[in-house]
């Protein structure tokens, strides 16, 4: 836990698509704080509302649906400032990088000119300064001979390559948070080790918070301070990464534990949580965990259980949560 | 820059679309019913006049053999002379050919006048209320015939409130823009009316691409998101498209050129048409054949320069 | 935006639903009442049109519209609106026949060479690429200068043409189907290629087709009455709507309503057809 005062503050996050005139609530009452240099891990299925999510927090998915509740950027309500003044947020305060580094970058221009942009946009050096930096930016990201490649386009950079130039256009400007999203899922394996350890060194060098989204649970582990588990555009479960991930509460987390490869014994049938996610145009009345759950009772399918805390900085959305006993077992 | 090896690539692959389409005009041209002598001399002609014509033609030569004299003559500019206005084809086409492609240029340049910022506001609106109303104007615009269109501007913008000139070429630079107007106007409401709604979805698909999306998360001001990010990409769609529609262009000029009395090629072939001059009818063909692979060539050398990924080919 | 889009394909709505949400849309609404109209004005042009079409009155001639002639009378004293009812039944015929054929001999064509591939294929792609070198409408009136005006090689002339159009959407459609491992599992377990193709390719490819068939069915009404127009299509004194327009057009300043009435038919009709078409378009294609 971290006891500075947080850069983030989101409270009760809803974001509403419509389709084809059906309502479809993507994120539901999201709440959570990052301070600074705290690593935030947003853990669920695809689907989940995790990038949904962070693409709320910077004003994105604007014009795509409804997006209510507050979003406190240093203290600042950012949810509803207008495009105007919240592009000055964008890039040079929260940065963010995307999961399909085929697609984030923009084919037609060069590199350099992508990079530059968001220099020009955010800061007051010159045209050479900015050179100067973006070389710097792609040098301190690992790519080799960054000079020469500055005049390169996208389709010329391996795909590891790509997400290392979207992480230097993203920290190009020094924010102080950093949001990811699954930012190593279309890489090969050993390329994902290199680009997560990466984030976090620069992270961690530059004192930037991070809200890290994946479904890989090994991975939160490893990197971060705090997790929070989406289901259906709602979290269920967060606090603490050890203590979530130790003795998780929810079954749906304790679900998402037994189904890592790491946590069984060899040649053991894996895990699978039995069951699909509800399709977010219909979702059950209770818990929307509840048709899979093997702990549910009946109020789960007619009620659904809020958000509590219980514990200190630890809450959970369950009417009969896992005691230690039973996800030790597990 | 598209590369000299890529041009030369392109340009190969053409001929054996070309001899397929020398096969088809050849063809056609041999199903045309009447004896072509005849066509030529009149009726009144003996018939040792006819024999000598037949000969000169080709016409007894077996099959392969003339469109042997088909194709060598054509590739030495030889198009054999029409019928109709008595004079060599290819002069003929010559004659009328600049008055169709500065109708085309004119109706193109209008066309993504009207559909260009259009097809931005409505893809920016999406599903909003000016994205509904140019839709659907664009769609009533969609079914109505070229020459419906023509009609109806000449009646009331030429005849009845004497805008423009009801016929007529014009001899310099800005009379013609006066009085090809009208003709340009017809053939771009209908084009523009093809381009505005592939643009709409075109623009759509880039805005809602990540790199765009990316691009917004960087803090950049909207000026820059769509004028370097979206219309860049968007335009060689657009390109591609008005490519691609070039035959659908072509046909509208040629309506247009009958409605309006603009003495281009368009109106030429249904003269040509209905006076069964043969040779003249497969010039034109070949001549549009021609001018449609011209834009296809240049809308992939314009989309290899535009786009960094089809340079290295 | 990856998630937005994941969620629109994760909601793969039920084919009830969405012919409810088809039915929601006014455009297709509208364009299931127009078609609906024209095909009751097509059938049966006898019940709805107040006179005889071809009923000469050389006392009422070129008449503004009125009660009595809400369309107005022509040059001959013929009823407007009387002849542009009756013209449903040629024009409409159009949509069909212009179409029906090409579209047959197109998704064969394109099956065939699709699934076989091989020498065919390359021939058929240098087929497209000449047919696709002349401006549709240049090679239908090359076409019909051969065969002669007329509606019966109207037809025959768009189809000759038209044919290549469908095939090549029906070749790619069934190219991309074949990559999907419903079709390699029927050729592992033994299936003959006919049943492959016919049973198991062409209903999953055939959906775009229907859909361009639509867009298809509204321009062939539009290349048909042009054709008539310029005097190769439908032939005076057929009632068409491009020959309508054509008759009157020597009188456009003083008879105006001669060439203005069948136009409005034309644009109706076509709204209706590519309005039609959207709203099937919604109705077949997978979401996502």
């Amino acid at each position: 836990m971290s006891d500075t005062q947080p850069i983030l503050e989101v409270e009760n996050l809803c974001t509403t698509f419509t389709r084809g005139g059906v309502a479809l609530p993507a994120v539901r009452d999201v709440s959570f704080n990052v301070g600074k240099g705290e690593v935030l891990g947003l853990v669920g299925e695809s689907g989940s509302g995790k990038s949904v999510t962070l693409r709320s927090i910077l004003g994105l998915s604007r014009r795509y649906g409804d997006v209510t509740g507050s979003v406190k950027w240093m203290g600042q309500d950012i949810a509803q400032m207008p495009e105007r003044k919240l592009r000055h947020i964008r890039g040079r305060d929260i940065a963010m990088i995307f999961q399909e580094p085929m697609t984030s970058l923009n084919p037609l221009l060069t590199v350099g000119m992508q990079l530059t942009e968001t220099l020009k946009a955010h800061t007051d050096l010159n045209r050479a300064a900015r050179r100067d930096r973006a070389i710097e930016m792609l040098d301190h990201v690992g790519i080799p001979a960054a000079a020469s490649r500055l005049e390169e386009y996208p389709h010329q950079f391996s795909g590891g390559m790509r997400q290392r130039v979207m992480i230097a256009i993203a920290l190009a400007a020094n924010p102080k948070l950093l949001l990811a999203d699954e930012p190593t899922t279309a890489l090969d394996v050993t390329i994902q080790a290199q680009i997560l350890d990466l984030i976090l060194s620069l992270a961690d060098e530059l004192s930037m918070g991070v809200i890290l989204v994946t479904h890989d649970l090994g991975v939160v582990a490893q990197t971060c301070n705090k997790a929070a588990v989406m289901y259906a555009g709602r979290i269920v479960e967060q606090g603490d990464v050890r203590q979530v991930l130790r003795a998780p509460r929810h079954p749906y987390t304790v679900g998402l534990m037994r189904s890592v490869p790491q946590n069984v014994p060899p040649r053991s049938q894996l895990y699978t949580v039995p069951g699909t996610p509800p399709s977010l145009e219909a979702l059950p009345q209770g818990c929307a965990f509840a048709p899979r759950c093997q702990s549910r009772t009946d109020s789960c399918m007619a009620t659904r259980p809020p958000l509590e805390s219980i514990a200190q900085g630890r809450s959970v959305a369950c009417f009969n949560p896992v005691t230690d006993a039973q996800g030790a077992a597990a | 820059m598209a590369s000299i090896q890529y041009i030369l690539k392109r340009l190969l692959l053409m001929i054996p679309t070309f001899f397929l389409v020398m096969i088809i005009i050849f063809l056609l041209v041999r199903f045309l019913p009447g004896d072509p002598a005849i066509a030529i001399a009149g009726d009144r002609a003996s018939d040792a006049d006819l024999e000598a014509i037949r000969e000169r033609l080709g016409l007894n030569q077996p099959m392969l053999v003339q469109f042997w004299l088909f194709v060598t003559n054509t590739l030495q500019g030889d198009l054999g002379r029409s019928i109709l206005l008595r004079a060599p084809v290819i002069d003929v086409i010559f004659d009328r050919l600049p008055t169709t492609i500065f109708l085309t240029l004119y109706a193109v340049t209008l066309s993504l006048l009207i559909a260009g910022p259009l097809a931005f506001v409505a893809a920016l609106n999406r599903n909003k209320w000016p994205d509904a109303v140019i839709r659907t104007v664009f769609q009533v615009g969609l079914s109505m015939p070229v020459f419906y269109i023509g009609l109806i501007l000449l009646t009331f913008l030429a005849a009845q409130l004497r805008w423009f000139p009801v016929g007529g070429y014009g001899d310099t630079f800005v009379e013609r823009l006066h009085h090809m107007f009208l003709p340009s106007v017809t053939v771009a409401l209908y084009t523009s009316a093809i381009i505005m709604r592939n643009l709409r979805s075109a623009i759509i698909e880039v805005l809602d691409a990540e790199y765009v999306q990316f691009a917004r998360a960087k803090g950049l001001p909207d000026r820059l998101v769509l004028g370097r990010h979206v219309l860049r990409n968007a335009l060689i769609s657009t390109v591609t498209l008005l490519g691609l529609s070039i035959g659908n262009l072509m046909s509208g000029t040629l309506v247009t050129e009958t409605v309006f009395a603009v003495p281009g090629v368009g109106r030429l072939m249904l003269e040509a048409i209905f006076a069964r001059d043969y040779p003249l009818i497969q010039g034109l063909t070949l001549t549009f054949a021609v001018l449609v692979s011209v834009v296809f060539l240049l809308t992939d050398l314009f989309q290899s320069t535009l786009d960094p990924r089809m340079r290295l080919t | 935006m990856t998630d937005i889009t994941a969620l629109s394909a994760e909601a793969t709505i039920p084919q009830k639903t969405r012919l409810q949400l088809a039915l929601r849309k006014p455009g297709f609404l509208i364009g299931a009442f127009i078609i609906g109209v024209s095909a009751m004005l097509a059938l049966m042009p006898g019940v709805f049109a107040p006179y005889d079409p071809n009923l000469i009155d050389y006392v009422a001639v070129k008449q503004p519209p009125s009660w009595a002639h809400p369309f107005g009378t022509d040059m001959l004293g013929r009823d407007s609106l009387s002849r542009v009812i009756f013209a449903y039944k040629v024009n409409m015929q159009m949509a069909i026949l212009a179409t029906v054929f090409a579209m047959t001999i197109g998704v064969i064509v394109g099956a065939l060479v699709g699934y076989y591939r091989g020498f065919a294929d390359m021939i058929f792609g240098r087929v497209v690429d000449a047919v696709i070198t002349f401006p549709f409408l240049v090679l239908v009136i090359a076409v019909v200068a051969v065969l002669g005006p007329g509606l019966i090689n109207m037809y025959i002339a768009i189809t000759l043409v038209g044919w290549v159009y469908y095939a090549r959407l029906m070749r790619a459609e069934v190219i991309a189907q074949m990559g999907n491992d419903y079709a390699s599992a029927g050729v592992v377990m033994g299936y003959s290629d006919r049943r492959i193709i016919f049973r198991h390719l062409l209903p999953n490819a055939i959906t775009p087709v229907i859909v361009y068939w639509m867009t298809d069915m509204a321009l062939a009404i539009l290349l048909g009455s042009s054709l008539g127009y310029l005097g190769l299509g439908a032939q005076p004194p057929q009632a068409e709507w491009g020959v309508l327009i054509a008759e009157g057009r020597n009188f456009i300043t003083t008879a105006w309503w001669l060439s203005l009435m069948p136009g409005i038919a034309i644009v109706l009709t076509g709204l209706g057809f590519s309005l039609l078409g959207d709203g099937l378009a919604d109705l077949l294609r997978p979401r996502g």
